[in-house]
């Protein structure tokens, strides 16, 4: 027994880029201020993309997203109780914080289904290429839905539009908005499984 | 509102309720595990769409801002006397691991016998010591087998510290303690997981109530 006297203790290496999301929010929520950090160069890209396309607006998309990303410095430890993964957690945090603010603004949402900006200002061809290939694995996994379908959840989530001004806006009785987001969703979720879109860093 | 309660799930999960609709399902949501679980799912899809909006990279200002106003809170984490940041000098963690290797060792080689639960699992193919947040060490090896020692207050009356097993947003309850113990944790730590601690009610809970107050690195 006595070798073990002389088992090295290995200094806990703080290796954040090899941790999981999960163990980063964990970290988060024990006021980490790098892993906090560590998430946002996985998803603050993807974040400021969404708000942006539903705030239109670069000043107020910084907004969501620094008040996102607050909230999960602030309820990181709400996360353990979650059945979800970070990144559905983080994103489900960041469209909540824009779509919020995009109604407090009364941003008129007159063309919401108008595609994003294409990528610009890559940082590495190797960030650019997995996250092209995840938006076309979206894209893509969209153009299969019925036009429908895909025009009430792009409106509904892209355009920050609730399921009555949905209604409205189609000229469709309420009870018709609700089936096509609800079969819309649950059939771009089967397709994003198929296509193994993992909600998470490269 | 006339219609199912259920049929505001996909809606309630891509943020198009407003504020009444929102109320009227999560009180159905409460008490509903098919739409928790349907919820959850749907979720997932719905975030999914955030990556078809990737756009143009936000301007490095907005990382210091958020690291900033980070910073300056207060951080959101339960009270606990005497609590060191988990961050504390590797240096420090270091050497309260070596002082657990040592004990453990010089303590096992005085009883032969025993069944020091570190020992044991120091003993094994791999098997390494990972620093508990400044308050304690875990003995991991890779086949998943793990104890802790924890040096720490006795827990306040009608309190316990309860370890769990954290992966993937799970936590899965790993035992209870009250004081500063030493022991084996009775399910498997998988790569990838992180050991926590949580101080609960007496008895112990199923799920964390709050965030952990010592973890782990994730195990590799």
């Amino acid at each position: 027994m006595t070798a073990l006297v002389t088992v090295p203790p290995p200094p806990a290496s703080r290796d954040l880029a090899r941790m999981s999301d999960e163990a980063l929010l964990s970290l988060v929520a024990s006021s980490d201020e790098d892993a906090l950090a560590a998430l946002y160069d996985r998803f603050g890209r993807i974040a400021y993309g969404l708000a942006l396309r539903i705030l239109r607006d670069p000043a107020l998309a910084q907004d969501a997203v620094q008040e996102a990303f607050l909230g999960v410095w602030r309820n990181a430890d709400r996360f353990l109780a979650e059945r979800a993964k970070a990144s559905t957690w983080i994103l489900t945090l960041v469209h909540r914080r824009a779509v919020d603010l995009v109604r407090r603004e009364d941003i008129r949402r007159g063309e919401p289904l108008e595609r994003a900006p294409e990528p610009a200002d890559p940082r590495t061809a190797e960030d650019e290429a997995s996250l092209g290939f995840q938006r076309r694995l979206v894209q893509e996994a969209l153009s299969q839905l019925s036009p429908e379908q895909r025009e009430a959840l792009e409106l509904g989530y892209y355009g920050g539009l609730t399921q009555s001004e949905l209604a409205e806006r189609l000229g469709q009785p309420l009870g018709t908005i609700k089936s096509r987001m609800f079969t819309g969703l649950s059939r771009l979720r089967d397709l994003l499984d198929e296509a193994g879109l993992e909600g998470s860093y490269p | 509102m006339a219609s199912e309660p259920h049929d505001l799930v996909a809606a309630y999960a891509m943020d198009a309720l407003d504020a009444d609709e929102e109320r009227e399902f999560e009180r159905h949501l409460a008490s509903c595990e098919r739409c928790r679980e349907e919820l959850a799912s749907l979720r997932e899809a719905a975030a999914g769409l955030a990556y078809g909006a990737v756009g143009p990279t936000p301007p490095p200002e907005l990382k210091q801002r958020i690291l900033a106003e980070a910073k300056a809170e207060r951080p959101n984490v339960i009270p606990f006397p005497q609590r060191r940041r988990w961050t504390a000098p590797i240096a420090a963690a270091a050497a309260l691991a070596a002082a657990f290797a040592l004990g453990v060792g010089v303590w096992a080689t005085a009883h032969p016998k025993s069944s020091d639960p570190l020992a044991a699992v120091l003993a094994k193919p791999g098997a390494k010591v990972v620093a508990l947040g400044g308050k304690g060490t875990m003995a991991w090896a890779p086949d998943g087998s793990a104890a802790l020692a924890l040096t720490v207050p006795r827990a306040p009356e009608g309190k316990t510290y309860e370890a769990w097993v954290i992966r993937n947003g799970k936590a899965a309850p790993a035992g209870l303690f009250s004081s500063s113990a030493v022991f084996r944790i009775d399910r498997p730590v998988p790569r990838g997981a992180v050991v926590g601690v949580t101080l609960e009610r007496a008895g112990g809970v199923n799920a964390p109530t709050s965030a952990p107050f010592l973890a782990t690195e994730a195990v590799s």
